[in-house]
Protein backbone atom coordinates (compact mmCIF):
# COMPACT_ATOMS: atom_id res chain seq x y z
CA UNK A 1 0.00 0.00 0.00
CA UNK A 2 1.49 3.36 -0.96
CA UNK A 3 1.67 5.98 1.77
CA UNK A 4 -0.81 8.82 1.87
CA UNK A 5 0.56 12.26 1.05
CA UNK A 6 0.14 13.48 4.61
CA UNK A 7 1.86 10.43 5.99
CA UNK A 8 5.62 10.85 6.38
CA UNK A 9 7.74 9.05 3.84
CA UNK A 10 10.64 9.04 6.26
CA UNK A 11 10.28 9.32 9.99
CA UNK A 12 12.86 9.26 12.75
CA UNK A 13 11.30 8.90 16.20
CA UNK A 14 13.55 9.60 19.16
CA UNK A 15 16.54 8.16 17.34
CA UNK A 16 19.89 7.97 19.06
CA UNK A 17 23.12 6.77 17.54
CA UNK A 18 26.35 5.90 19.27
CA UNK A 19 29.57 5.29 17.34
CA UNK A 20 32.75 4.03 18.98
CA UNK A 21 31.40 5.01 22.39
CA UNK A 22 30.55 8.56 21.26
CA UNK A 23 26.98 9.82 21.23
CA UNK A 24 26.51 11.08 17.68
CA UNK A 25 22.73 11.53 17.47
CA UNK A 26 20.47 12.25 20.43
CA UNK A 27 16.74 11.78 20.45
CA UNK A 28 16.33 12.94 16.86
CA UNK A 29 12.80 13.54 15.62
CA UNK A 30 12.49 14.22 11.93
CA UNK A 31 9.79 13.60 9.34
CA UNK A 32 9.81 14.08 5.57
CA UNK A 33 6.64 14.01 3.50
CA UNK A 34 6.61 12.45 0.03
CA UNK A 35 8.03 14.92 -2.47
CA UNK A 36 9.22 17.28 0.24
CA UNK A 37 12.62 18.92 0.14
CA UNK A 38 14.02 19.14 3.62
CA UNK A 39 17.28 20.93 4.30
CA UNK A 40 19.41 19.80 7.21
CA UNK A 41 21.85 22.40 8.45
CA UNK A 42 24.50 22.14 11.07
CA UNK A 43 28.13 22.75 11.82
CA UNK A 44 30.88 20.27 11.04
CA UNK A 45 30.59 17.34 13.41
CA UNK A 46 26.99 18.07 14.32
CA UNK A 47 25.89 14.65 13.04
CA UNK A 48 24.44 15.50 9.60
CA UNK A 49 26.36 12.92 7.60
CA UNK A 50 25.88 10.35 10.35
CA UNK A 51 22.14 10.89 10.07
CA UNK A 52 22.40 10.36 6.30
CA UNK A 53 24.35 7.12 6.75
CA UNK A 54 21.89 5.94 9.40
CA UNK A 55 18.94 6.45 7.07
CA UNK A 56 20.80 4.73 4.22
CA UNK A 57 21.85 1.85 6.50
CA UNK A 58 25.61 2.10 6.14
CA UNK A 59 27.78 -0.26 8.16
CA UNK A 60 27.72 0.43 11.89
CA UNK A 61 25.02 3.10 11.66
CA UNK A 62 22.18 1.41 13.52
CA UNK A 63 19.92 3.32 15.93
CA UNK A 64 20.77 2.76 19.56
CA UNK A 65 17.26 3.84 20.49
CA UNK A 66 14.18 4.99 18.64
CA UNK A 67 12.42 4.09 15.44
CA UNK A 68 13.39 4.56 11.82
CA UNK A 69 10.38 4.32 9.52
CA UNK A 70 10.05 4.51 5.76
CA UNK A 71 6.56 4.45 4.33
CA UNK A 72 5.33 3.68 7.83
CA UNK A 73 7.44 0.53 8.19
CA UNK A 74 10.57 0.02 10.22
CA UNK A 75 13.71 -0.18 8.12
CA UNK A 76 16.17 -0.21 11.01
CA UNK A 77 17.17 -3.82 10.41
CA UNK A 78 17.27 -3.70 6.62
CA UNK A 79 20.62 -3.74 4.79
CA UNK A 80 21.47 -0.93 2.38
CA UNK A 81 20.41 -2.64 -0.81
CA UNK A 82 16.98 -3.49 0.57
CA UNK A 83 16.50 0.12 1.62
CA UNK A 84 17.62 1.15 -1.87
CA UNK A 85 15.04 -1.18 -3.39
CA UNK A 86 12.39 0.49 -1.24
CA UNK A 87 13.41 3.78 -2.84
CA UNK A 88 16.15 5.35 -0.71
CA UNK A 89 19.41 6.43 -2.25
CA UNK A 90 22.36 8.57 -1.27
CA UNK A 91 24.74 10.91 -3.10
CA UNK A 92 27.92 10.85 -1.05
CA UNK A 93 29.84 13.87 0.06
CA UNK A 94 33.04 12.26 -1.17
CA UNK A 95 31.94 9.66 -3.67
CA UNK A 96 33.93 6.47 -4.21
CA UNK A 97 35.98 5.88 -7.35
CA UNK A 98 35.76 2.70 -9.39
CA UNK A 99 38.34 1.27 -11.73
CA UNK A 100 36.90 -0.35 -14.83
CA UNK A 101 33.41 1.10 -14.47
CA UNK A 102 32.30 3.64 -17.05
CA UNK A 103 30.08 6.59 -16.27
CA UNK A 104 27.42 5.06 -18.53
CA UNK A 105 27.54 1.82 -16.55
CA UNK A 106 27.51 3.67 -13.24
CA UNK A 107 24.42 5.60 -14.24
CA UNK A 108 22.68 2.40 -15.34
CA UNK A 109 23.07 0.66 -11.97
CA UNK A 110 19.89 -0.22 -10.13
CA UNK A 111 16.72 0.45 -12.07
CA UNK A 112 17.19 3.92 -13.53
CA UNK A 113 14.12 5.78 -14.63
CA UNK A 114 15.91 8.38 -16.68
CA UNK A 115 18.32 8.39 -19.55
CA UNK A 116 21.98 8.59 -18.49
CA UNK A 117 22.95 11.11 -21.16
CA UNK A 118 20.12 13.45 -20.25
CA UNK A 119 21.07 13.30 -16.56
CA UNK A 120 24.72 14.04 -17.28
CA UNK A 121 23.81 17.02 -19.42
CA UNK A 122 21.58 18.19 -16.59
CA UNK A 123 24.50 18.37 -14.16
CA UNK A 124 26.66 20.23 -16.66
CA UNK A 125 28.75 17.33 -17.94
CA UNK A 126 28.49 16.88 -21.72
CA UNK A 127 27.30 13.30 -22.16
CA UNK A 128 29.25 12.81 -25.38
CA UNK A 129 32.43 13.45 -23.49
CA UNK A 130 31.69 11.72 -20.21
CA UNK A 131 29.62 8.57 -20.83
CA UNK A 132 32.63 6.50 -21.89
CA UNK A 133 34.95 7.78 -19.18
CA UNK A 134 35.79 5.71 -16.12
CA UNK A 135 34.49 6.63 -12.68
CA UNK A 136 38.05 6.52 -11.42
CA UNK A 137 40.83 8.69 -10.07
CA UNK A 138 41.20 10.54 -13.37
CA UNK A 139 38.03 12.50 -12.62
CA UNK A 140 38.31 15.68 -10.59
CA UNK A 141 36.44 15.88 -7.29
CA UNK A 142 33.89 18.21 -8.83
CA UNK A 143 33.30 15.97 -11.84
CA UNK A 144 32.86 12.96 -9.60
CA UNK A 145 30.31 14.78 -7.45
CA UNK A 146 28.32 15.84 -10.50
CA UNK A 147 28.29 12.24 -11.69
CA UNK A 148 26.97 11.23 -8.28
CA UNK A 149 24.14 13.70 -8.64
CA UNK A 150 23.47 12.52 -12.19
CA UNK A 151 23.25 8.94 -10.88
CA UNK A 152 20.61 9.98 -8.38
CA UNK A 153 18.70 11.86 -11.06
CA UNK A 154 18.76 8.77 -13.25
CA UNK A 155 17.59 6.57 -10.41
CA UNK A 156 14.76 8.88 -9.37
CA UNK A 157 14.40 7.42 -5.85
CA UNK A 158 11.47 8.12 -3.53
CA UNK A 159 13.97 9.61 -1.10
CA UNK A 160 17.22 11.16 -2.33
CA UNK A 161 19.76 12.00 0.35
CA UNK A 162 22.23 14.62 -0.86
CA UNK A 163 25.19 14.88 1.49
CA UNK A 164 26.85 18.27 1.01
CA UNK A 165 26.28 18.38 -2.76
CA UNK A 166 28.09 21.71 -3.11
CA UNK A 167 31.21 20.77 -1.14
CA UNK A 168 34.21 20.64 -3.45
CA UNK A 169 32.23 21.95 -6.41
CA UNK A 170 32.96 25.39 -7.87
CA UNK A 171 30.63 28.25 -7.01
CA UNK A 172 29.46 28.53 -10.59
CA UNK A 173 27.92 25.08 -10.25
CA UNK A 174 25.49 26.10 -7.55
CA UNK A 175 22.82 26.87 -10.12
CA UNK A 176 23.20 23.41 -11.65
CA UNK A 177 22.92 21.76 -8.27
CA UNK A 178 19.80 23.76 -7.49
CA UNK A 179 18.45 22.59 -10.85
CA UNK A 180 19.14 18.99 -9.84
CA UNK A 181 17.22 19.46 -6.60
CA UNK A 182 14.33 21.03 -8.49
CA UNK A 183 14.45 18.24 -11.03
CA UNK A 184 14.20 15.66 -8.25
CA UNK A 185 11.23 17.57 -6.90
CA UNK A 186 9.55 17.59 -10.32
CA UNK A 187 9.88 13.82 -10.58
CA UNK A 188 8.34 13.33 -7.15
CA UNK A 189 11.42 12.49 -5.11
CA UNK A 190 11.65 13.67 -1.55
CA UNK A 191 15.07 15.15 -0.83
CA UNK A 192 16.99 15.23 2.42
CA UNK A 193 19.41 18.01 1.61
CA UNK A 194 22.44 18.22 3.86
CA UNK A 195 24.15 21.51 3.27
CA UNK A 196 25.90 24.57 4.61
CA UNK A 197 24.86 26.58 1.59
CA UNK A 198 22.21 29.14 2.38
CA UNK A 199 21.21 29.60 -1.27
CA UNK A 200 20.67 25.88 -1.63
CA UNK A 201 18.76 25.53 1.63
CA UNK A 202 16.44 28.30 0.46
CA UNK A 203 15.01 25.86 -2.12
CA UNK A 204 13.81 23.50 0.57
CA UNK A 205 10.20 23.32 1.73
CA UNK A 206 11.29 22.96 5.34
CA UNK A 207 14.54 22.84 7.21
CA UNK A 208 16.02 21.61 10.47
CA UNK A 209 19.15 22.50 12.32
CA UNK A 210 21.24 19.79 13.89
CA UNK A 211 23.56 20.67 16.71
CA UNK A 212 25.50 18.34 18.95
CA UNK A 213 23.50 15.44 17.52
CA UNK A 214 20.11 17.01 18.31
CA UNK A 215 17.55 18.67 16.10
CA UNK A 216 17.48 22.05 17.81
CA UNK A 217 15.36 24.06 15.45
CA UNK A 218 12.94 23.41 12.62
CA UNK A 219 10.67 25.39 10.33
CA UNK A 220 10.72 27.36 7.10
CA UNK A 221 14.22 27.37 5.61
CA UNK A 222 14.71 31.11 5.89
CA UNK A 223 14.03 30.96 9.63
CA UNK A 224 16.32 27.99 10.15
CA UNK A 225 19.07 29.63 8.10
CA UNK A 226 18.69 32.81 10.13
CA UNK A 227 18.77 30.81 13.34
CA UNK A 228 21.84 28.93 12.18
CA UNK A 229 23.66 32.07 11.08
CA UNK A 230 22.78 33.99 14.26
CA UNK A 231 23.85 31.15 16.55
CA UNK A 232 20.57 31.31 18.37
CA UNK A 233 20.64 27.79 19.69
CA UNK A 234 20.15 27.43 23.41
CA UNK A 235 19.63 23.70 23.61
CA UNK A 236 23.17 22.42 23.49
CA UNK A 237 23.90 21.97 27.14
CA UNK A 238 25.43 25.43 27.24
CA UNK A 239 27.79 24.80 24.34
CA UNK A 240 27.89 26.95 21.26
CA UNK A 241 25.87 25.56 18.38
CA UNK A 242 28.60 26.06 15.85
CA UNK A 243 31.79 27.99 15.48
CA UNK B 1 35.50 -33.33 -32.01
CA UNK B 2 39.01 -32.93 -33.44
CA UNK B 3 41.63 -30.76 -31.75
CA UNK B 4 41.30 -28.25 -34.57
CA UNK B 5 37.55 -28.06 -34.10
CA UNK B 6 38.07 -27.61 -30.36
CA UNK B 7 40.51 -24.81 -31.07
CA UNK B 8 38.00 -23.11 -33.33
CA UNK B 9 35.27 -23.53 -30.74
CA UNK B 10 37.50 -22.13 -27.98
CA UNK B 11 38.32 -19.11 -30.11
CA UNK B 12 34.66 -18.49 -30.84
CA UNK B 13 33.90 -18.74 -27.11
CA UNK B 14 36.26 -15.86 -26.39
CA UNK B 15 34.74 -13.78 -29.15
CA UNK B 16 37.40 -14.35 -31.80
CA UNK B 17 36.69 -15.36 -35.36
CA UNK B 18 39.01 -18.28 -36.24
CA UNK B 19 38.37 -17.68 -39.91
CA UNK B 20 39.62 -14.15 -39.58
CA UNK B 21 42.68 -15.11 -37.53
CA UNK B 22 43.62 -17.84 -39.99
CA UNK B 23 42.96 -15.74 -43.05
CA UNK B 24 45.83 -14.88 -45.34
CA UNK B 25 45.67 -11.24 -44.28
CA UNK B 26 46.82 -11.83 -40.70
CA UNK B 27 50.21 -12.87 -39.45
CA UNK B 28 49.78 -15.66 -36.92
CA UNK B 29 51.00 -18.79 -35.23
CA UNK B 30 48.35 -21.25 -34.12
CA UNK B 31 49.28 -24.37 -32.17
CA UNK B 32 47.79 -26.92 -29.86
CA UNK B 33 50.16 -28.90 -27.77
CA UNK B 34 53.36 -29.06 -29.77
CA UNK B 35 51.57 -29.27 -33.08
CA UNK B 36 51.59 -26.21 -35.27
CA UNK B 37 48.24 -25.86 -36.97
CA UNK B 38 48.97 -22.76 -38.96
CA UNK B 39 51.54 -20.05 -39.38
CA UNK B 40 51.32 -17.09 -41.65
CA UNK B 41 53.66 -14.33 -42.73
CA UNK B 42 52.45 -11.18 -44.37
CA UNK B 43 54.41 -8.44 -46.09
CA UNK B 44 56.65 -6.87 -43.48
CA UNK B 45 55.99 -9.57 -40.88
CA UNK B 46 58.04 -12.71 -41.10
CA UNK B 47 56.72 -15.65 -39.08
CA UNK B 48 58.58 -18.91 -38.72
CA UNK B 49 57.57 -21.69 -36.38
CA UNK B 50 58.62 -25.28 -35.95
CA UNK B 51 58.22 -28.16 -33.59
CA UNK B 52 61.39 -29.29 -31.86
CA UNK B 53 62.12 -31.94 -29.27
CA UNK B 54 61.52 -29.33 -26.56
CA UNK B 55 58.32 -27.88 -27.95
CA UNK B 56 57.52 -25.04 -30.29
CA UNK B 57 60.01 -22.49 -31.49
CA UNK B 58 58.65 -19.42 -33.18
CA UNK B 59 60.31 -16.33 -34.53
CA UNK B 60 58.51 -13.19 -35.60
CA UNK B 61 60.29 -10.29 -37.23
CA UNK B 62 58.51 -7.05 -38.01
CA UNK B 63 60.38 -5.10 -40.62
CA UNK B 64 61.79 -1.63 -40.15
CA UNK B 65 59.21 1.12 -40.40
CA UNK B 66 56.35 -1.34 -40.96
CA UNK B 67 53.07 -0.35 -39.34
CA UNK B 68 51.06 -3.53 -39.07
CA UNK B 69 47.39 -2.67 -39.16
CA UNK B 70 45.85 -5.98 -38.12
CA UNK B 71 46.87 -7.63 -34.84
CA UNK B 72 49.35 -10.46 -35.07
CA UNK B 73 47.78 -13.49 -33.41
CA UNK B 74 49.41 -16.17 -31.31
CA UNK B 75 46.96 -18.91 -30.37
CA UNK B 76 48.13 -21.61 -28.03
CA UNK B 77 45.92 -24.33 -26.64
CA UNK B 78 45.73 -27.76 -25.09
CA UNK B 79 42.66 -29.86 -25.68
CA UNK B 80 43.43 -33.05 -23.80
CA UNK B 81 43.07 -33.83 -20.10
CA UNK B 82 46.84 -33.99 -19.60
CA UNK B 83 49.57 -32.24 -21.49
CA UNK B 84 52.59 -30.02 -21.78
CA UNK B 85 53.18 -27.08 -24.03
CA UNK B 86 56.57 -25.40 -24.20
CA UNK B 87 56.92 -22.34 -26.37
CA UNK B 88 60.09 -20.45 -27.20
CA UNK B 89 59.36 -17.12 -28.85
CA UNK B 90 61.83 -14.74 -30.41
CA UNK B 91 60.18 -11.46 -31.36
CA UNK B 92 62.07 -8.72 -33.12
CA UNK B 93 60.61 -5.34 -33.95
CA UNK B 94 62.94 -3.42 -36.14
CA UNK B 95 63.34 0.34 -35.95
CA UNK B 96 60.14 2.40 -36.09
CA UNK B 97 57.89 -0.62 -36.62
CA UNK B 98 54.46 -0.65 -34.98
CA UNK B 99 52.40 -3.71 -34.18
CA UNK B 100 49.82 -5.18 -31.85
CA UNK B 101 50.28 -8.77 -30.79
CA UNK B 102 47.45 -10.75 -29.24
CA UNK B 103 48.34 -13.96 -27.50
CA UNK B 104 45.34 -16.21 -26.81
CA UNK B 105 46.13 -19.01 -24.37
CA UNK B 106 43.27 -21.51 -24.39
CA UNK B 107 43.44 -24.04 -21.57
CA UNK B 108 39.85 -24.68 -20.58
CA UNK B 109 40.00 -28.44 -21.22
CA UNK B 110 43.03 -29.91 -19.37
CA UNK B 111 42.78 -31.39 -15.89
CA UNK B 112 46.52 -31.32 -15.35
CA UNK B 113 48.81 -29.54 -17.77
CA UNK B 114 51.74 -27.17 -18.05
CA UNK B 115 52.22 -24.25 -20.39
CA UNK B 116 55.61 -22.59 -20.39
CA UNK B 117 56.68 -19.64 -22.49
CA UNK B 118 60.21 -18.37 -22.90
CA UNK B 119 60.12 -15.11 -24.81
CA UNK B 120 62.93 -12.87 -25.91
CA UNK B 121 61.65 -9.61 -27.28
CA UNK B 122 63.63 -6.81 -28.82
CA UNK B 123 61.86 -3.58 -29.66
CA UNK B 124 64.08 -1.50 -31.89
CA UNK B 125 64.61 2.26 -31.89
CA UNK B 126 61.35 4.17 -32.18
CA UNK B 127 59.30 0.99 -32.51
CA UNK B 128 56.06 0.38 -30.63
CA UNK B 129 54.66 -2.96 -29.47
CA UNK B 130 51.25 -3.45 -27.89
CA UNK B 131 51.17 -6.94 -26.43
CA UNK B 132 48.08 -8.53 -24.93
CA UNK B 133 48.23 -12.00 -23.42
CA UNK B 134 44.92 -13.42 -22.25
CA UNK B 135 44.52 -16.83 -20.62
CA UNK B 136 41.29 -18.78 -20.55
CA UNK B 137 41.24 -21.63 -18.08
CA UNK B 138 38.67 -24.19 -17.01
CA UNK B 139 37.49 -25.32 -13.62
CA UNK B 140 40.09 -28.01 -12.94
CA UNK B 141 42.67 -25.89 -11.16
CA UNK B 142 45.34 -28.21 -12.54
CA UNK B 143 47.00 -25.82 -14.96
CA UNK B 144 50.52 -24.62 -14.42
CA UNK B 145 51.45 -21.53 -16.39
CA UNK B 146 55.01 -20.30 -16.48
CA UNK B 147 55.56 -17.27 -18.71
CA UNK B 148 59.04 -15.79 -18.89
CA UNK B 149 60.03 -12.78 -20.93
CA UNK B 150 63.23 -10.84 -21.38
CA UNK B 151 62.57 -7.60 -23.16
CA UNK B 152 64.94 -5.00 -24.53
CA UNK B 153 63.56 -1.59 -25.42
CA UNK B 154 65.95 0.46 -27.47
CA UNK B 155 66.06 4.21 -27.80
CA UNK B 156 62.58 5.73 -28.05
CA UNK B 157 60.87 2.32 -28.15
CA UNK B 158 57.48 1.80 -26.54
CA UNK B 159 55.98 -1.30 -24.99
CA UNK B 160 52.45 -1.61 -23.62
CA UNK B 161 51.90 -5.06 -22.21
CA UNK B 162 48.67 -6.41 -20.75
CA UNK B 163 48.55 -9.85 -19.15
CA UNK B 164 45.24 -11.24 -17.92
CA UNK B 165 44.08 -14.49 -16.35
CA UNK B 166 40.63 -13.84 -15.01
CA UNK B 167 38.62 -16.68 -16.55
CA UNK B 168 38.47 -20.05 -14.79
CA UNK B 169 40.77 -21.37 -12.09
CA UNK B 170 44.32 -20.15 -12.41
CA UNK B 171 45.96 -23.30 -11.02
CA UNK B 172 49.57 -22.31 -10.57
CA UNK B 173 50.88 -19.16 -12.23
CA UNK B 174 54.48 -18.02 -12.12
CA UNK B 175 55.13 -14.92 -14.20
CA UNK B 176 58.61 -13.47 -14.56
CA UNK B 177 59.02 -10.48 -16.87
CA UNK B 178 62.21 -8.50 -17.09
CA UNK B 179 62.32 -5.33 -19.18
CA UNK B 180 65.32 -3.15 -19.88
CA UNK B 181 64.18 0.32 -20.88
CA UNK B 182 66.56 2.38 -22.97
CA UNK B 183 66.90 6.11 -23.56
CA UNK B 184 63.57 7.90 -24.06
CA UNK B 185 61.83 4.51 -24.13
CA UNK B 186 58.55 3.73 -22.37
CA UNK B 187 57.32 0.50 -20.81
CA UNK B 188 53.94 -0.12 -19.22
CA UNK B 189 53.25 -3.56 -17.80
CA UNK B 190 49.75 -4.34 -16.61
CA UNK B 191 48.75 -7.65 -15.03
CA UNK B 192 45.28 -8.73 -13.98
CA UNK B 193 44.68 -12.05 -12.26
CA UNK B 194 41.73 -13.48 -10.36
CA UNK B 195 42.50 -16.43 -8.11
CA UNK B 196 39.97 -18.82 -6.63
CA UNK B 197 39.98 -22.22 -4.95
CA UNK B 198 43.54 -23.28 -4.19
CA UNK B 199 45.16 -21.15 -6.91
CA UNK B 200 48.75 -20.08 -6.40
CA UNK B 201 49.85 -16.91 -8.13
CA UNK B 202 53.27 -15.35 -8.39
CA UNK B 203 53.82 -12.22 -10.44
CA UNK B 204 57.31 -10.87 -10.71
CA UNK B 205 57.88 -7.96 -13.02
CA UNK B 206 61.05 -5.94 -13.21
CA UNK B 207 61.68 -2.72 -15.07
CA UNK B 208 65.22 -1.42 -15.38
CA UNK B 209 65.10 2.21 -16.44
CA UNK B 210 68.55 2.15 -17.91
CA UNK B 211 68.50 4.99 -20.41
CA UNK B 212 68.22 8.73 -20.00
CA UNK B 213 64.55 9.78 -19.64
CA UNK B 214 63.36 6.18 -19.66
CA UNK B 215 59.87 5.79 -18.24
CA UNK B 216 58.09 2.81 -16.81
CA UNK B 217 54.94 1.72 -15.04
CA UNK B 218 54.14 -1.58 -13.40
CA UNK B 219 50.47 -1.93 -12.63
CA UNK B 220 49.10 -5.06 -10.99
CA UNK B 221 45.51 -5.85 -10.17
CA UNK B 222 45.00 -9.12 -8.35
CA UNK B 223 41.95 -10.48 -6.58
CA UNK B 224 41.91 -13.73 -4.62
CA UNK B 225 39.11 -15.57 -2.89
CA UNK B 226 38.52 -18.98 -1.26
CA UNK B 227 41.97 -20.32 -0.32
CA UNK B 228 43.89 -18.75 -3.18
CA UNK B 229 47.14 -16.91 -2.60
CA UNK B 230 49.23 -14.45 -4.53
CA UNK B 231 52.68 -12.97 -4.31
CA UNK B 232 53.16 -9.80 -6.31
CA UNK B 233 56.61 -8.37 -6.82
CA UNK B 234 57.03 -5.22 -8.86
CA UNK B 235 60.60 -4.02 -9.16
CA UNK B 236 61.59 -0.75 -10.76
CA UNK B 237 65.13 0.51 -10.95
CA UNK B 238 65.95 4.07 -11.94
CA UNK B 239 69.51 4.09 -13.20
CA UNK B 240 69.73 7.14 -15.44
CA UNK B 241 69.09 10.87 -15.45
CA UNK B 242 65.44 11.76 -15.98
CA UNK B 243 64.26 8.19 -15.51
CA UNK B 244 60.74 8.06 -14.09
CA UNK B 245 59.06 4.95 -12.79
CA UNK B 246 56.01 3.98 -10.81
CA UNK B 247 54.76 0.74 -9.29
CA UNK B 248 51.03 0.53 -8.63
CA UNK B 249 49.69 -2.59 -6.93
CA UNK B 250 46.07 -2.99 -5.91
CA UNK B 251 45.03 -6.32 -4.51
CA UNK B 252 41.71 -7.51 -3.13
CA UNK B 253 41.27 -10.47 -0.85
CA UNK B 254 38.15 -12.31 0.21
CA UNK B 255 37.42 -15.39 2.28
CA UNK B 256 40.69 -17.05 3.33
CA UNK B 257 42.69 -15.62 0.45
CA UNK B 258 46.17 -14.28 1.04
CA UNK B 259 48.22 -11.73 -0.88
CA UNK B 260 51.60 -10.21 -0.42
CA UNK B 261 52.67 -7.25 -2.52
CA UNK B 262 56.23 -6.04 -2.67
CA UNK B 263 56.76 -2.92 -4.70
CA UNK B 264 60.52 -2.63 -4.84
CA UNK B 265 62.09 0.62 -5.96
CA UNK B 266 65.79 1.14 -6.43
CA UNK B 267 67.41 4.32 -7.67
CA UNK B 268 71.07 4.63 -8.53
CA UNK B 269 71.06 8.02 -10.23
CA UNK B 270 70.34 11.28 -8.38
CA UNK B 271 68.17 12.57 -11.22
CA UNK B 272 65.99 9.48 -11.42
CA UNK B 273 62.74 9.13 -9.55
CA UNK B 274 60.70 6.04 -8.82
CA UNK B 275 57.50 5.97 -6.78
CA UNK B 276 55.22 3.22 -5.62
CA UNK B 277 51.82 2.59 -4.12
CA UNK B 278 50.34 -0.63 -2.89
CA UNK B 279 46.94 -1.34 -1.44
CA UNK B 280 45.80 -4.72 -0.22
CA UNK B 281 42.55 -5.32 1.53
CA UNK B 282 39.07 -6.59 1.32
CA UNK B 283 36.61 -4.95 -1.02
CA UNK B 284 36.43 -1.24 -0.21
CA UNK B 285 33.50 -0.55 2.11
CA UNK B 286 32.47 2.73 0.58
CA UNK B 287 32.54 1.25 -2.90
CA UNK B 288 30.33 -1.58 -1.65
CA UNK B 289 27.91 0.77 0.06
CA UNK B 290 27.77 3.06 -2.96
CA UNK B 291 26.73 0.21 -5.23
CA UNK B 292 24.35 -1.23 -2.64
CA UNK B 293 22.74 2.20 -2.34
CA UNK B 294 21.84 1.72 -6.02
CA UNK B 295 20.09 -1.52 -5.12
CA UNK B 296 22.83 -4.05 -5.88
CA UNK B 297 22.97 -7.03 -3.52
CA UNK B 298 26.32 -7.49 -1.76
CA UNK B 299 27.47 -10.28 -4.09
CA UNK B 300 26.55 -8.24 -7.16
CA UNK B 301 28.45 -5.29 -5.75
CA UNK B 302 31.56 -7.40 -5.15
CA UNK B 303 31.29 -8.79 -8.68
CA UNK B 304 31.14 -5.27 -10.11
CA UNK B 305 34.07 -3.98 -8.07
CA UNK B 306 36.36 -6.94 -8.67
CA UNK B 307 35.26 -7.22 -12.29
CA UNK B 308 36.06 -3.57 -12.85
CA UNK B 309 39.45 -3.85 -11.21
CA UNK B 310 40.36 -6.77 -13.47
CA UNK B 311 38.84 -5.34 -16.61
Amino acid sequence: MSPRNDMPLLELRHVSLRLDGRQVLRDVELALLPGEIHALLGANGSGKSSLAYLVMGCGGYRPEHGELLFGGKSIAELPIHERARLGISLAWQEPARFEGLTVAEYLSLGSPKRNAAECLDRVGLPSGEYLARMVDKALSGGERKRIELAALLALGPKLAILDEPTAGVDMLSLGEIIAVVESLRETGSAVLLITHQEELAAHADRASQLCGGRIVFGGPPEEVVAHYKARLCRRCDGETCHD
Amino acid sequence: MTDLEQLYQALRMIGEDPGLILSGDNAHVVAYGHQIVSRQSIPGVSVTAQTTEQGIEAKIVIAEGRQVEQPIHLCFGLFERFGVQNVVLDLVMEANAQATLWSHCLFSVPDVARHAMQAVIRVGPGAELRYQEAHYHGASGGMEVVPRARVELERGARLFSDFSLVTGLVGKLDVDFDVNVGEDAVAELTSKVFGHGMDRIRLKERLVLAGRNARGLIKSRVAVEDDASAEVIGITEGNAAGARGHVDCTEIIRDRGMVSASPVVKVTHPEAKVTHEAAIGSVDRQQMETLMARGLAPEEAVYRIVGGLLR
